[in-house]
């Protein structure tokens, strides 16, 4: 068991350690989200009214599609002087690759929906801290990077993967999305916790079955 | 060893039973194939008078006979309801293609983790085929059903659980027919392939779910004038409803089995291909 997590450790330290070199993904992430919540801001004015009904939708679109941008950076990094290949060639379990990435893909993304919450705080004027959110999207980031780490492993190799790896991921986490946006909302309204506890039920339920489901095909996708 | 190895053996009993059944389309293995992907060994060829039939041209026979009966019950012989009017009538072709892809769905799962397990082509076939054919009937569930909203529910489109999961669903299928025209043919396509159609699979009930609780949010936009008694057509109503089911599932094997003979020709012409690249590299070399 150490020796596992000993492994998976390994892995997710050499993903934070490119992208401390490089910082592509954290910064694409934020600049793309920011960028989305800025133009929005300025198509809609958000007023005291509409910005309950209008504000949780827009973040997490926002966050949904950076993360898009970001795991497209994160797999095109493998691509380079083929370093997928030579970490294939580690004599370690494909599932452990598939965790270490993923943990990595969480951490930078979770990095960066913090910023973007502060970003979208300032330009909706909805304050958005909560319990129940912070558990949402600590849950919904997960999926997305589990999710995604499989997506784009998937489709890293296809031709038009930046069109590919959206369409397979937006639709696959959509109830995250939903989730996320509806307990956001609960939160800009100031409602009970119990509001969100069924989607926070829902949120957890996806994440244990498609963490247990990407791991056990993960194998699958490196398979030669 | 990959994760559902353990599952090889008992999955090659399975196959062993039941691949005869597809086999008719899709084995490749020293079987002649026609002009059309027609597979001689289990597409049985017969003769009626001077008529020469195969299994394939019966299905096909059947089907339309069965649609043209199913067609004239819809639009002739039921009688219109009398709350929804003329406009009831979509219903009979909207719940037969909802419900042959949802049996797309369930199919191409199946024959996706079969494929997983036993890595034999034809189930990689029957799982693009059903996919294909799935992703064409639910095109017309979505389209017949929003035309049928517009008069009952005086909208296009609502956020009702059932209209949410089968755009969802729908995206997902389109996404995972796109992968594979995006991606090089060869078994790494299979593979992959067969992954997002598992994945969409597990997803199919956390969206439904999800679906539900977003429309407990949002309550349903019914207006006008629905009763809540008893349809007084009921029986009729029925009646065409199971007639129409039974065509729109023949056509649906008839689609299936057309789309898996071009599965078959495309592998056929795959592997020629390989063989032609690989005679030209030894004489260049």
């Amino acid at each position: 068991m150490t020796a596992t997590l000993s492994i998976i450790w390994t892995l997710t330290a050499k993903e934070l350690r490119v992208e401390a070199r490089n910082r592509d993904v954290a910064i694409a992430i934020v600049m793309f989200a920011s960028l989305v919540i800025a133009i929005f801001a300025i198509a809609i004015e958000p007023t005291s009214r509409n910005a309950i009904e209008t504000g949780p939708g827009v973040l997490w679109a926002a966050i949904t599609f950076a993360g898009v941008v970001g795991l497209t950076r994160a797999t095109s990094h493998e691509l380079e002087n083929d370093a997928i290949g030579a970490l294939m060639m580690a004599p370690i379990s494909r599932d452990l690759i598939f965790f270490g990435k993923s943990l990595g893909n969480f951490l930078f993304m979770s990095v960066a929906t913090a910023i973007v919450f502060v970003v979208f705080t300032f330009m909706f004027n909805l304050p958005v801290f909560r319990v129940e959110l912070i558990a949402v999207s600590f849950l919904a980031v997960a999926g997305f990077a589990c999710v995604g780490t499989l997506f784009s492993s998937l489709t890293f190799r296809a031709r038009a993967r930046e069109v590919l790896l959206p369409m397979l991921f937006l639709p696959t986490v959509s109830p995250l999305l939903f989730a996320a946006i509806r307990v956001t909302a609960a939160s800009a309204n100031q409602e009970a916790w119990s509001a969100s506890l069924p989607w926070i039920q829902l949120a957890i339920a996806y994440d244990v079955v498609f963490i247990a489901a990407a791991g056990l095909l993960f194998g699958y996708v490196l398979d030669d | 060893m990959p994760p559902l190895a353990c599952f090889s053996d008992t999955f090659s009993t399975i196959e062993a039973r039941f691949g005869q059944l597809i086999s008719a389309e899709t084995s490749c293995n020293g079987d002649r194939i026609d002009n059309y992907g027609n597979s001689e060994r289990l597409n049985r060829r017969f003769s009626v008078g001077i008529i020469k039939f195969n299994s394939r041209m019966v299905l096909h026979i059947a089907t339309l006979v069965a649609m043209v009966f199913a067609l004239w019950m819809m639009f002739v012989w039921v009688p219109t309801d009398i709350n929804q009017g003329v406009v009831q009538r979509i219903l009979h072709i909207h719940v037969p293609v909802a419900w042959g892809s949802m049996v797309a769905i369930v199919g191409v799962a199946a024959a996706s983790v079969i494929y997983l397990i036993t890595k034999n082509e034809r189930w990689d076939h029957l799982a693009v085929s059903m996919a294909e054919v799935g992703v064409v009937f639910g095109a017309v569930m979505l389209i017949s059903g929003m035309i049928w909203a517009k008069p009952v529910w005086e909208v296009w489109w609502t956020g009702e659980a059932k209209l949410t999961t089968a755009l969802i669903l729908f995206f997902i299928y389109v996404a995972y027919l796109m992968f594979r025209a995006y991606f090089p043919p060869g078994d790494q396509r299979m593979r992959l392939a067969a992954i997002i159609a598992i994945i969409g699979a597990i997803d199919t009930p956390i969206i439904y779910y999800a679906s539900v609780l977003w429309q407990e949010a949002h309550p349903p936009l019914v207006v006008g004038p629905i009763a809540e008694e008893e349809n007084l057509v009921a029986a009729e109503i029925g009646l065409t409803l199971l007639v129409s089911v039974i065509a729109f599932t023949l056509l649906f094997g008839s689609l299936l089995a057309t789309r898996l003979g071009l599965a078959r020709m495309e592998s056929e012409y795959e592997s020629l291909k390989f063989e032609k690249s690989r005679t030209v590299a030894e004489a260049t070399s």
